[in-house]
């Protein structure tokens, strides 16, 4: 069983920080938010589809996208709101698709709802595009068989969990989470890597999303055993 | 060291916070603090006492220093003429009508150029905190240079912004607490909010013993809920508001009013405020006004006896009150104003109002229905925990200071 957990290549894990930077820009009515979605920097729709994850993460399932949040409260569009609520931020491989799919969706809005466009948000409820600046910092914790790897997943802070599972995949746009390549190509275990990589880490908490991997390989490592 | 109440009072070293945060985060915190050996982290405001500002450095720069920053707080001086007019400066880019003179002007560009000239400038990072010293960049050279608004700058005055951004297009960098406040600068902007620190005097878990001698010696009565505004006296805060919405709930519920605050030796406007509070509170003898001494465990005991905090400000840079009141489980009724809305999701974790009367009405549901009342207390502590501590702040400080050496959307350290 050693043999089978043991890594070809060892599993470094990272944390990833952010920062918020402001860019003024900011809408107050379909139209304006329209425009300026096109124009952001990709970072822009990253911050506002990812932020919800760790700023709110007990507020789960809470939609991760403060633009279905704005739509529904600050102009009162509740069905444009669930729409882009239920947008599958897990099917797309790229900040640019996922773009796409958000502008889409409110310009099939508009035009099935012309008077949409005259409703604005008030004084103070405008929408503020943010960017979000991430800085990567390689961490102490290194595992070699998949023994290491359950034992530190369960002390890394959630920083960590989420660069490995939602930053490396979208914004770095790299196939799938860090976690299912390290256990296939190094492990050397597809169906493992398979489990974790189908899930769709968006309707869990941070936490919960902890829980549920490590419960996974623990599970694993049980059967093996 | 122990204060009046036999209560400890050291200040909590960085590992402290691992019961609180985890071991993880603190491990992350010295991870980037490592990036910052060598670099000499200057901070500058007004005021060592009194304020947010002072609190949070009193805090912050301690603790940075054990993470291994090189990190240093200086203060300018300025007369009582000076504060004054930094005072107006303050009124007018929260957005108060204020009248502002060429003279007074003058009497700003004076101190500044004094301070210019007297100030040692060493740091790597030179932090300015508030308008007060926002003048000092003219002494910039190759060192990195970041302006830290505390203030809701979302509607200034418009003189007073543009006699401002001829300092603040020399920065690097701005930060704002609140996405409201951001403005189209010709320079880099982030948004970092305050933050509370969770075993200061002012946050940290009291006995009942302690509570009931800090009512007792200001003479506060229990035997009926207490409604609890802590603030400076200031206008912005509205102390005569909250009475007024107090006497909205009095017709109803019967219950006591504690308007408590301290005054901050760069706020010249705080005696005029705290005068006229008396004189509308003379009438009830349930409405207590406290002007309190720089004393946190005062404040927290009063904070953990209330039945319902409030913070009714006409404006608010952050509201750090209302994250204090949160962290001990309170029921907060706020302005929905400033950084208030980041800290109160109304009806989840606070009711949020924007007048008099919907300030009286939202109290009113308080009182009446505890229950509600402590489902919104405990989901706004878990909002603070995860968003507002200390160990937030600690880490997106650094991470600024960091961020003036790169100019990427993706880091590598």
């Amino acid at each position: 069983m050693s043999e089978l957990m043991q890594g070809k290549e060892p599993f470094r894990f990272f944390t990833r920080l952010h920062l918020s930077e402001l860019t003024g820009l900011r809408a107050s009515n379909l139209g304006q938010f329209l425009k300026l979605l096109k124009e952001v920097p990709g970072s822009c729709i990253y911050h506002h589809t990812h932020r919800f994850l760790q700023q709110h993460q007990y507020l789960s399932p809470e939609p991760p996208n403060d633009f279905a949040y704005w739509v529904t409260e600050a102009l009162g569009e509740a069905s444009l709101g669930e729409k882009l609520a239920s947008i599958d931020t897990v099917q797309f491989p790229t900040i640019r698709s996922l773009r796409e799919e958000i502008i889409k969706t409110i310009e099939n809005h508009i035009k099935n709802n012309l008077l949409s466009r005259l409703r604005f948000a008030s004084e103070g409820e405008e929408f503020h595009f943010i960017k979000s600046v991430s800085f990567i910092v390689p961490t102490k914790y290194i595992a070699y068989n998949l023994l290491d790897f359950v034992e530190i997943l369960k002390k890394v802070t959630i920083d960590s969990m989420y660069f490995h599972i939602f930053e490396a995949r979208l914004r770095l746009e790299r196939t799938s989470n860090d976690f299912s390549y390290w256990i296939e190509t190094s492990i050397g275990d597809k169906a493992l890597a398979g489990v974790i990589s189908h899930l769709d880490p968006y309707t869990y908490t941070l936490e919960d999303l902890r829980k549920t991997v490590v419960g996974i390989i623990e599970e694993y490592l049980r059967d093996k055993n | 060291m122990k204060n009046t109440y036999g209560i400890k009072t050291s200040m909590a070293n960085i590992k402290d916070y691992i019961p609180i945060v985890g071991e993880s985060t603190i491990e992350d915190l010295q991870l980037i603090a490592e990036k910052l050996k060598g670099k000499v982290i200057q901070n500058v405001n007004s005021t060592a006492l009194g304020g947010g500002v002072a609190e949070i450095l009193n805090r912050m720069v301690p603790l940075l220093r054990e993470l291994g920053v090189d990190t240093r707080w200086d203060q300018i001086k300025g007369d009582e003429a000076f504060f004054e007019v930094t005072k107006k400066f303050h009124n007018a880019l929260h957005g108060r009508r204020q009248d502002i003179s060429r003279h007074d002007f003058n009497i700003f560009l004076d101190t500044s150029s004094r301070n210019i000239n007297n100030m040692d400038i060493y740091g790597d990072i030179v932090f300015i905190h508030d308008p007060q010293p926002i003048a000092l960049v003219k002494k910039r050279k190759k060192n990195k240079w970041l302006w830290r608004c505390h203030i809701d700058v979302s509607s200034p005055n418009k003189h007073v912004w543009r006699f401002l951004m001829d300092f603040i297009a020399k920065y690097d960098s701005a930060v704002f607490s609140s996405p409201n406040f951001s403005r189209r600068l010709p320079i880099k902007q982030f948004l970092i909010a305050p933050s509370i620190d969770p075993l200061s005097d002012k946050n940290k878990e009291l006995s009942e013993e302690t509570i009931a001698s800090v009512l007792a010696k200001y003479n506060v009565p229990r035997d009926k809920p207490i409604v609890t505004q802590i603030s400076r006296f200031d206008p912005l805060k509205d102390p005569i508001g909250v009475i007024e919405a107090y006497k909205l709930v009095k017709k109803y519920i019967d219950c006591i009013l504690v308007l408590a605050g301290g005054t901050a030796s760069d706020d010249p406007e705080g005696a005029r405020v705290l005068e006229e509070v008396r004189k509308r509170a003379a009438d009830d003898k349930d409405i207590h006004v406290l002007l309190l001494p720089q004393s946190d465990i005062d404040v927290n005991a009063l904070q953990r006896a209330s039945t319902v905090i409030v913070q009714k400000s006409l404006r608010e840079g952050f509201g750090l009150t209302v994250a204090e009141a949160l962290w001990k489980a309170k029921p907060v009724v706020a302005s929905h104003t400033g950084g208030i809305p980041l800290q109160i999701k109304h009806k989840y974790s606070g009711l949020l109002c924007h007048s008099i009367e919907g300030a009286a009405f939202a109290i009113k549901q308080l009182l009446n229905s505890p229950e509600y009342a402590k489902k919104l207390g405990l989901n706004g502590k878990e909002h603070i925990k995860n968003n507002f501590l200390l160990t937030r702040h600690l880490r997106e400080y650094m991470l600024l200071f960091l961020s003036t050496y790169h100019k990427e959307d993706v880091v590598y350290l």
